[in-house]
């Protein structure tokens, strides 16, 4: 499979068809994991580096799930490529820097993609849209487990899987969703919510900055330890607070409609208008604007077949995917335009925003909805 | 937001510390930052606070030259980076991770996945652990027949171990 074929195959986890995708964009499971008595990638002169990635790359290629994968050394991407697949959450930023000695595989549906020497010799990663951390973990699991009989993996009766930080030894495993949250942020509740959470040991931040500041209303929230807890305990408690937090956001949305639905028509037919009529955009203001959109769409404002362009919009008006789609390098300004371009041709026929439809779904909720009738 | 270390107080100390690009964050309350010694939190290294800064203090009077047999990774390289050199260097810093491991995690131990080839070992070394048994016990009682057959079956575990 070659790089254009990721970049025009959108991706399972953005198609945004699983459960509860409104609030819950995606959910990722990744695994670290090492070979015994190897120096890890950060400390390995790049001849051991080489001839691990030689070791493993073979046996990763060989599993059943990547048939027809991606398999690139990051040498051979450029900066742009390696950008673009950091924008889709299919390697780190870390990864990206990499060269000599570092690889990435990934299969055709992007909801698996494993790094070979990243920060250790193999970091697996499984992405699913919604909240569907059990079958993303169940996913890297039996990656795992189909690698270990061919690979010595460094593992300690006492402290489990050892990675080359202490942050991740014991499970070596991060679960992590990404949660959509317009209505805590508009609401000034998002900061009580990330206090509570980072209260029982699970770390909360922006997807892109920190607290009110998150651009798109986008956070990410994610176990903290991996040692004294299993994998699956780890995940449960995780989606449990996930599923308040998703109850929590949809109060905060009714509360707004019943309390604000001024406020909230305001914003909705704003983003609409800029988006529609701009013509210069940074990545931040379009991140802002579309996340009011989409809440747009999940309240009924724009039809649900609008749901995916704006989640689309979301990956296209980001700085590496502008560039990789116009063949060009551009600078900040040039982008600007261009996102500004982008986005008013997807939003042309896009219908003006039905707030009334809005007040009309509220009031069809339970349970003042006896002897209501379209 | 409680404390990182005794895990009950409210901190108000806040550290924040970049490392090869990615951000540390410890919390303290105010007993444990003073008890760590944590005055000025510009010139402090992370990696101390969470090895104890006691453990620190260890490592730079007597165990500066401690160097992992495996990949020659020093305690100094894992103050500068935060990360260790090779899945030997647990064993090599054994003590002084533990007290970070505590201060880091919710247990001490690992109870999660056990890959299938550790599982196997296990058994394994079960096995022989009763199999050295019963030789003993076959040679103190003088019953050489036993004995020699236990030796053969040690033998062959030792050669299952093996691969
Ligand atoms: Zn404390
Ligand atoms: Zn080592």
């Amino acid at each position: 499979m070659k790089f254009s074929q990721v970049m025009t195959n959108s991706g399972e986890w953005l198609r945004g068809e699983g459960p509860h995708h409104q609030v819950v964009v995606s959910s990722r499971v990744r695994l670290a994991r090492n070979l015994r008595d190897r120096a890890f990638p950060g400390w390995a002169k790049k001849a051991e580096r080489t001839q691990v990635l030689e070791q493993i790359r073979p046996h990763v290629e060989g599993l059943s799930e990547m048939q027809d994968s991606f398999s690139e050394l990051l040498q051979d991407l450029s900066a742009l490529e390696k950008q673009v697949l950091v924008e889709r959450h299919l390697i780190s930023r870390e990864h990206a820097a990499k060269g000599v000695g570092s690889a990435v595989i990934m299969n055709r549906r992007q909801t698996l993609s494993i790094m070979i020497n990243e920060e250790d010799h193999l970091r697996m990663q499984s992405i699913r849209s919604g909240l569907q951390l059990k079958n993303a973990f169940k996913l890297v699991d039996k990656v795992d487990s189909t690698l270990e009989h061919k690979l010595d993996i460094a593992y300690d009766q006492r402290l489990g899987y050892l990675t080359a930080c202490p942050t991740n030894v014991g499970t070596g495993m991060r679960a992590s969703a990404m949660l959509h949250l317009p209505g805590l942020v508009l609401s000034d509740l998002i900061n009580q919510v990330i206090q509570a959470v980072n209260k029982i040991g699970l770390a909360v931040r922006g997807l892109y900055g920190e607290g009110t500041e998150a651009m798109g209303n986008l956070f990410q929230i994610s176990n903290q330890t991996t040692l004294g807890e299993k994998e699956e305990e780890i995940i449960s408690r995780l989606t449990k607070v996930i599923e308040t937090i998703i109850e929590k956001e949809h109060d905060a949305r009714q509360m707004l409609t019943q309390k604000k639905p001024d406020t909230l028509s305001d914003q909705i037919g704003r983003a609409y208008g800029v988006l529609t009529y701009a013509h210069a955009m940074t990545s931040k203001e379009a991140l802002n604007l579309l996340s009011i959109m989409k809440l747009g769409v999940d309240l009924g404002a724009f039809p649900e077949e609008r749901r995916l362009p704006i989640d689309e919009l979301f990956i296209e008006t980001q700085p590496a995917h502008l560039q990789k789609a116009s063949q060009q390098k551009l600078n900040a300004e040039e982008r600007d335009y261009l996102r500004a371009e982008i986005i008013r041709a997807r939003l042309k026929l896009f219908p003006k925003p039905d707030m009334d439809k809005v007040a009309r779904e509220r009031e069809d909720q339970p349970p003042s909805d006896s002897n209501h009738h379209e | 937001m409680l404390c990182d270390v005794c895990k009950c107080n409210d901190a108000s100390v806040f550290l924040t510390q970049i490392l090869e690009g990615k951000m540390q964050k410890v919390n303290l309350c105010d007993a444990c930052s003073k008890e760590k010694g944590v005055q000025d939190p510009t010139g402090f290294a992370l990696a101390d606070l969470l090895l104890g800064i006691g453990a620190a203090e260890e490592i730079e009077k007597g165990a500066t030259s401690q160097k992992c047999p495996v990949c020659g990774f020093t305690q100094a390289d894992f103050k500068k980076t935060g990360r260790l050199g090779c899945s030997a260097c647990y064993q090599t810093f054994g003590e002084g991770l533990d007290s970070l491991l505590k201060a880091m995690h919710k247990g001490t131990e690992h109870v999660g996945k056990l890959p299938e080839r550790a599982a196997r070992q296990m058994q394994l070394s079960d096995k022989m652990r009763v199999l050295n048994d019963s030789l003993r016990k076959a040679v103190a009682e003088e019953n050489y027949e036993t004995a020699a057959s236990l030796r053969d079956q040690i033998k062959r575990l030792e050669h299952e171990m093996a691969s």
